[in-house]
This record gives structure tokens, C-alpha cells and sequence, in this order.
């Protein structure tokens, strides 16, 4: 057949897209998407959450070709990664690094959202989609720390663990349950290994995928936000919009330069970065007779742990924690403001929004410092804060944010 | 107003990192000293591993390091090495042993001394140069005969006496108000005085001790010099391609307006 | 107001400065993953461990009895040592004929070992365990005339899994699926009584 047989490139190209849609796909979703051309810095940290995602696939990947999951053999088994393998210690740097600048990532991405009402209708799916994979990092997050079996490795999963023993009822059995055991040990790291390898990623993945068709098919917000298809010109494309590729993919390829630059100075210069990547304790192995001094969890999980702290009541505080994260789903409804974006709302939906980034970062610190003193106010006090702003959101947002809005995107160019 | 308002946060979590990175150091007492010691120091990192071997390794492993990777890091010669490092018995490439036997440890200290190959990081190395620096005579309550300020009640005995000496701690009889309100005595740490003489005076048993903590934090982390030779080809070779990357942008957004 | 975005009343676009920069970003890009792969790919060499457990091997030669054959492990392959007495030594010019490489030209052996009683010392031979066709371990058939091997047997291996057969200087036999002489490893000897397989007695001057 001659088109078989055809040795040229553009013979090749066809013989290809009658078989799969190469040609369709860079189309539809590059050149042929078009998104609004006034994105600004807070939109790299998408694709960058993508490239952390692959960072850590890849380094886990090569991670767990030397990591024995065992109580007898986790801790010598990353020790000997890091001294032994060649280049073990890049890949190890690389992946608790990479945990620590996922969130860093995600949390700016997620505020993106605050800034802008991107979690507004008719992206509340997507949204809701992003809780989920915020969620499922977390879970993942947590094991891993659990899988090198140090000493904070075994009291945070100790703590964390018997959170779950709150629930009414079935709490006990339902703790024993997760650990496999009457107490923390082999049979919980076996269980958090394969669901950290495998099964977690495997779901991540999968939320990633549907995160990224349900923005392709509502299209992205933008600081402005204005729906840009609203205004479409007579080649039917928005006026306000500008192909992703070649904008956008070399626009992000710059924040990907920019990003791996200050990935690799923490990596290579500050791994630990202080005891905030990879806390003190955990360079001694699991030890059931001996608590740390100050118990506490990587730092993106310390928001939450400050608001579990602040209330005197054990099920209260588990009950709250649970609440605060749980929050966040609510969003697209508490928020009933015409306009989506905070530079169309009144001073009043700024302050509130104002209040709440300071309240999350003050929780952050919070929850690293020990639990006495003028801390254990400060923490109670920003928890009242915390939940004061979805309280509040709803009232806020319909008496602020219904004036006029521009009819095109304001844009500079850059 | 958004820009300012958008730098405002931008500021404050700036502020927050950088709190947040300073936020595990702790709060230093009086008397405690920063180790001030330089990894990237080798003549001193040799001069530590002769110290350990010598007077450490009696009693506490280095178990995650071997001979032969201590030697080739530090440019020890083989001759050297298995003169100096290598214990009697054992092969060059084998991991770093304590001598002493894990059940006598247990029955001569009440626990057995901890394997040090990770101490710098789990206890950082200030920690270990205040440890070392802060013996001092407490026949009175110690079986020991001697007490440290850094680990209260240690069950270690002051191995470098014959180093440092053994110095007197002077104590300041101190008012505090206790739980109950009412007023207590607390003894407080003021000053050192000299008791027993070492071989080596304050000034140089320092240079000691800052030694043995320079290679124990070598040991706890190999090959963090390597790393940050190699960072900075990395951060420079990123910021160029970073660049060039730029200049491809910013051509193809001059079609945006 | 431009109707779209990339407007053809725009100035000129510059191809050949475009056409570069994409070239330099392409190429620097390729650069960086290319030495992004190698601490990756490096991170399969063998680690510390298995170069430590794969220092040379040390063997009691008063242990082996003259015509008896013992088994080491060196780098995880299995070591034959064979005490050769003087009748196995005198079999072996006797049936260059039916031999596939009596010279070893082809064969892999350290210089010391390229003689006919392919070795330092004729009493012992040291040969890795590993027949040279597709990796089974060859059984021992040291007694000559054993006719269940083959006609006019001189004393041997014989490989179980496809028939190969070897000589007591580990050469191969024609009528074999192998093609070449069993492999020696580098090694040498510590005074009379010593052998250490993994150092190579012409590193050290002795060969």
C-alpha cells in the first residue's frame, strides 16, 4: 500500500493520526484553546503542581527500588539510600523536598482561586475535583512521612492515627482497624507503603486527568473575572483570549525555569530547610518508650493541628479539624457574589479575605510552636477567625460584590 | 490598589517563611555556644576522625559509615587508614563498630551508648559541642562523679578528662516564683571555674571538641559537601536556561496586545 | 482595537530570531535532561554495599585435597578451585584434536592464564562456575574413562541443562552447544598456601 509505504514525514503523520488523534488533540487543546491573555503570576502554580507530581512519581519510582518497607528495615533501608546508592541522597533530597514544595504549590494555586472566584459557578465541579486531589496529597503526604519509620514518623502516625478514634462508636475498632495491630508497627508501614506506591498515585493521577478535562471544558477564569466567551470575534474565537500554545506553554516553561532554580538552591543548600522539611527527630529511629520534646507535623499540616490544639475537648477538636478542611468544599455556595474576582468586590470582602490569609498563616505557625503560653490564646483566637470567614463569606459576598465589572480584561502588556 | 494588595500578602508570607524556617531553633540558655565549625574544614575533619576513633569508639558506632568511605571522603591514605581508623579484627570496608559489648554497655551504664552516626542531625551540632564542652565535677550526685549542663544526668562519663580536665560549676542561688505562688530557691548555672587540669588548655580543647563535631556532622551527612559543589553548577545552569527561555517568551508575546 | 490576538497589522515577525530562540531553549532544555537522567541512571551502579561485598576472596589451599574440586563465591558468581594432581595435568595434551579452542585464543582468561594447564600454578585451576552457553552450573566429572560422558574421556566437567562438555583445564569439548573455554577470574597467591580470587596477579607484579 502506498501510503505504508511512503517514507516521508508527512507520509508517517497521516498513517499516525488515522490511527490516533495527534493532530485533533494538539488542535482542541493547544493551539486551539484559547484562554484569557491576562493571567498572572498566580496561574503558573497549576502546571507547576503538575511538574511536582511528575518530580515525585520519578524520584519515588527510583526510591522504591532500594526502600524495604519493614519495621526492622525502613530506617537503615533510607539511611542506606542516602550513603550507599550512588546518588541516593539526590534522589531522597529531591522527593521530601518535592513533598514539601508540592504544597507550597498547591496552597498557592488553591489561593489563586480565593483571589479570583474560581471555584464559582460554572467551575464548582472543578473546584470540588481539586478538594479531592488536595485531599488525597495529604493522605499521601502523611504516609510517606510514616514509610522512613523515624521517631516523628512513628508519634505523628501515633497521633494522627488515634484522631480517628474520636468517632463515635466504632473509633477503637476502627483504629485498630488502620494499624493492623494493637500499636503502631510492621503491619501499618507495610499497608502505608503500598497505598503510598501504588494505589494513592494511581488515584491522584486519575483526579489530575478529570481536573484538567473539567478546566478545558468550562474554560479558565482570570483575574478579572470575566468570562471571556462572552465576547467572541468574527473568527468565533474570544476577543479577549490568546492560544495556549505558543503563549502560554512558553510562558509556563519560564515559571518551570524559575521554580526548578528555587527547587534546586533548597535542594542542594537547605534539604532540610531548618527542620521544617525533615524534622530533627526523624534522623533517630522509631522508639514506642521515647516521645519527641515537641510533637508536630510537617509544617503544611499545621493549620489544621493548631485548630485541633485550641479546643479543650479531644472529640471537639478532632470534630473541628475535620470541619476546617472540610470547609473549603463549601466555598462555590457560601460565596454569593455577583463578581467573581476580589478586585470587583468592596473593601469590606478584602478585609475578610485579608483576614483569612493572615488567619491560615498564623495557624501555620502556630501549629509548630508548643501548645503553652500566650500560644494556646493566639490559636484559639485565629480558629475563631478561620471559621468566622465561611460564616461570614456568605453575608459578606452578597452586600459587596454586584458592581460593575469592565467589559474586557484589563491587560498590560509583558 | 490590587498590586498593593497583592504585595501586602506576598510580604507577609515572605515574613512567615522566613519565621517559620528560624522557627526549630529553640531558645539558647547562657551558657550555651554555637559550634562554629566548618565541614568543608578537612584537616579537621581528619583530626576529628582520629579523636573518635581514639577516645568515642570504645563505646558508641558509627554504623552507617564505612572505613574505606570515611578514608576516601577525607583523603586518608590506605596506610593511614588501616594504621589509624581500622579496628584490629576488622576489614576496611566494613561499618564503623563500637568495641565494647552491647550487653556490658547495658550493664555498666544502664543503657547502651547511642550509635553517633546521626547525632548531628538529630540533635544538630551545636547540641554536640555544648555536650562535649560542658562537663563538670558532681561527686555528690553523680556515680560518674561528673555532670554535663547540655544533657542533665547523663550516664556518660567524662571520657575526655584527660583532654579537658574537669572543670567546677558555680552556681547562682536564685528566687522564682513557683506553681503554687509561693517563692522557691532554683540553683542557675553562672560560670565555670577551673578544677582538675587536661593536657589541653579552654582555648585549645574548643578546637578539640569542635573537631570531633565537624566530622560527626560529616558523618551524618557524607555528601553534603559534594552537594553543594554540585548546586551551584546546577542553580547556574537553571538561571541560564531560565533566561534563554525568557527571551523565547517575551518574542512571542510581542503578538499580544 | 485588534479583532484578535496575533494580528497581521503587527510589525514584522522576526522568524530567524524566533527560529533561534526556539533552537537555543530546545537545545539547552535537552542538555539539562540529559544530565537530569544521570544521577537517575547512575543510581543503578552498583552501590557501596555491593562493592564492599564484592572485595576479593580469600582461600585455605591446605583445605582442598589433591583431586578434589571446592566452590567460592566471589562478586556473586561461583568459583571453581580444583587441586590438580599430575595425571590430571599430564591428560591434558593428549586430545587437542577434539577441542574446540586448545590455544584459549577466544576464550576469556588473564594473561597468566592463556598456557594449556590454563593457569598461574598448575596445580590449581580456578574457574568461574558459569558454562559459557546460556549460565548453568557444570557438574564435576573428574574421572577419566567415565564412558556415560563420552568415548575416551579424559576427566572433566559436563554441563546437565544442554551437554556441554569441558576438560580439567575447563576447555570446551567439539560436539558441544558451547563455543567457548570456561572463564577465569583474576586472581593470585599469598605465599604457598593462599589463593585470592579478584586480585589480578599481574596488577601486582607477580605474574
Amino acid at each position: 500500500m502506498s501510503a505504508t509505504m511512503d517514507k516521508s514525514a508527512g507520509g508517517f503523520r497521516a498513517w499516525l493520526n488515522k490511527r490516533l488523534p495527534v493532530d485533533q488533540f494538539v488542535a482542541d487543546q493547544l493551539t486551539g484553546y484559547y484562554a484569557p491573555k491576562n493571567f498572572n503570576i498566580w496561574y503558573f502554580f497549576g502546571s507547576l503542581a503538575l511538574l511536582v507530581f511528575v518530580m515525585q512519581i520519578v524520584t519515588g519510582i527510583f526510591i522504591t527500588m532500594h526502600f524495604k518497607a519493614g519495621e526492622a528495615t525502613a530506617f537503615n533501608s533510607v539511611e542506606y539510600l542516602r550513603r550507599e546508592v550512588p546518588y541516593g541522597w539526590l534522589l531522597q533530597y529531591m522527593h521530601a523536598v518535592g513533598a514539601s514544595f508540592f504544597f507550597i504549590v498547591v496552597y498557592l494555586h488553591m489561593a489563586r482561586a480565593f483571589l479570583y472566584g474560581s471555584y464559582k459557578g460554572p467551575r464548582e465541579l472543578l473546584w470540588v475535583i481539586g478538594m479531592l486531589i488536595y485531599l488525597a496529597l495529604m493522605a499521601e503526604a502523611f504516609m510517606g512521612y510514616v514509610l522512613p519509620y523515624g521517631n516523628m514518623s512513628y508519634w505523628g502516625a501515633q497521633v494522627i492515627i488515634n484522631l480517628f478514634g474520636t468517632i463515635p462508636g466504632i473509633g477503637p475498632d476502627l483504629v485498630e482497624w488502620i494499624r493492623g495491630d494493637y500499636g503502631i508497627g510492621d503491619a501499618t508501614l507495610t499497608r502505608f507503603f503500598s497505598l503510598h506506591v501504588v494505589a494513592l498515585p494511581f488515584i491522584i493521577a486519575l483526579l489530575i486527568l478529570l481536573h484538567l478535562v473539567a478546566l478545558r471544558q468550562v474554560g479558565s477564569n482570570n483575574p478579572d473575572g470575566i468570562e471571556i466567551k462572552e465576547k467572541l470575534g468574527s473568527d468565533g474565537k474570544p476577543l479577549d483570549g490568546i492560544s495556549f500554545h505558543p503563549y502560554y506553554t512558553l510562558k509556563d516553561i519560564v515559571g518551570v525555569g524559575l521554580f526548578l532554580t528555587a527547587f534546586a538552591i533548597v535542594v542542594f543548600f537547605a534539604p532540610t530547610f531548618g527542620g521544617l522539611f525533615m524534622e530533627a527527630p526523624n534522623f533517630e529511629p522509631a522508639n514506642p518508650s521515647s516521645t519527641p520534646e515537641h510533637i508536630a507535623p510537617v509544617w503544611y499540616f499545621t493549620p489544621y493541628y493548631a485548630i485541633l490544639r485550641a479546643v479543650p475537648d479531644q472529640k471537639m477538636g478532632a470534630l473541628l479539624m475535620a470541619l476546617s478542611v472540610a470547609a473549603f468544599l463549601f466555598l462555590p455556595w457560601l460565596d454569593r457574589a455577583k463578581n467573581k474576582s476580589i478586585r470587583y468586590r468592596g473593601l469590606a470582602s478584602k478585609l475578610l479575605l485579608g483576614m483569612f490569609f493572615v488567619t491560615f498563616l498564623m495557624l501555620m505557625w502556630l501549629g509548630l510552636k508548643p501548645a503553652d503560653g500566650i500560644y494556646v490564646l493566639l490559636a484559639r483566637i485565629f480558629t475563631v477567625s478561620y471559621f468566622a470567614f465561611f460564616l461570614l463569606l456568605p453575608f459578606v459576598s452578597k452586600a459587596d460584590g454586584n458592581g460593575p465589572v469592565p467589559d474586557r480584561v484589563t491587560y498590560h502588556a509583558h | 490598589m490590587r498590586t498593593k494588595f497583592a504585595t501586602a500578602i506576598a510580604t507577609l508570607a515572605l515574613l512567615l517563611a522566613t519565621g517559620l524556617a528560624s522557627a526549630n531553633e529553640g531558645e539558647h540558655a547562657g551558657w550555651q555556644r554555637a559550634a562554629d565549625n566548618e565541614v568543608a574544614n578537612l584537616p579537621s575533619l581528619q583530626r576529628g576522625a582520629r579523636h573518635f576513633m581514639d577516645y568515642c569508639s570504645g563505646c558508641h558506632s558509627l554504623k552507617y559509615m564505612r572505613y574505606s568511605r570515611l578514608a576516601e571522603d577525607l583523603k586518608i591514605s590506605d596506610s593511614l587508614r588501616d594504621s589509624y581508623l581500622v579496628k584490629p579484627g576488622d576489614k576496611f570496608s566494613d561499618y564503623i563498630k563500637a568495641s565494647i559489648p552491647a550487653a556490658d554497655a547495658q550493664e555498666w551504664f544502664g543503657k547502651p551508648p547511642p550509635d553517633l552516626s546521626l547525632v548531628a542531625r538529630s540533635r544538630g551540632s551545636d547540641w554536640v559541642f555544648n555536650f562535649l564542652t560542658t562537663f563538670y565535677a558532681d561527686a555528690a550526685s553523680r556515680q560518674t562523679g561528673v555532670n554535663n549542663l547540655q544533657l542533665p544526668g547523663t550516664a556518660m562519663p567524662h571520657v575526655l578528662a584527660s583532654v579537658q580536665g574537669v572543670k567546677t560549676a558555680v552556681w547562682n542561688s536564685v528566687e522564682h516564683k513557683g506553681e503554687d505562688g509561693k517563692a522557691v530557691v532554683v540553683p542557675e548555672f553562672k560560670t565555670f571555674e577551673p578544677g582538675v587540669v587536661g593536657s589541653l588548655n579552654d582555648e585549645q580543647y574548643d578546637e578539640f571538641a569542635r573537631d570531633i563535631v565537624n566530622f560527626l556532622q560529616y558523618v551524618s551527612d557524607p555528601s553534603q559537601v559534594e552537594r553543594q559543589g554540585m548546586g551551584i553548577w546546577v542553580v547556574l545552569f537553571l538561571l541560564m536556561f531560565t533566561g534563554i527561555a525568557y527571551m523565547l517568551k517575551k518574542e512571542y508575546w510581542k503578538d499580544v496586545r | 482595537m485588534s479583532d484578535h490576538a496575533a494580528d497581521d497589522t503587527v510589525p514584522e515577525v522576526d522568524e530567524s530570531r524566533r527560529k533561534f530562540l526556539i533552537a537555543a531553549t530546545a537545545g539547552t532544555g535537552a542538555v539539562g535532561a540529559v544530565l537530569t537522567a544521570v544521577p537517575f541512571v547512575a543510581s543503578w551502579l552498583p552501590s557501596e554495599s555491593a562493592r564492599a561485598a564484592g572485595l576479593p576472596t580469600e582461600v585455605d589451599l591446605t583445605k582442598i585435597e589433591p583431586g578434589q574440586m571446592a566452590t567460592f563465591l566471589w562478586r556473586k558468581q561461583q568459583i571453581y578451585v580444583v587441586k590438580r594432581t599430575p595425571e590430571m595435568l599430564a591428560s591434558l595434551s593428549a586430545h587437542d584434536a577434539e577441542l574446540k579452542d586448545p590455544e584459549s585464543a577466544k576464550s576469556e582468561q588473564p594473561e597468566y592464564a592463556k598456557n594449556v594447564a590454563r593457569a598461574l600454578k598448575p596445580e590449581v585451576l580456578v574457574l568461574i562456575g558459569t558454562c559459557t552457553h546460556l549460565g548453568c552450573l557444570p557438574k564435576t566429572r573428574f574421572t577419566p574413562g567415565d564412558a556415560s560422558v563420552m568415548a575416551n574421556w579424559p576427566g572433566g566437567f559436563f554441563c546437565p541443562c544442554h551437554g556441554s562438555k569441558f576438560d580439567l583445564a575447563g576447555r570446551v569439548f567439539e560436539g558441544s552447544p558451547a563455543s567457548l573455554n570456561l572463564k577465569i577470574p583474576p586472581y593470585s597467591f599469598e605465599g604457598d598456601n593462599k589463593l585470592v580470587i579478584g586480585v589480578d596477579a599481574s596488577a601486582k607484579g607477580v605474574a
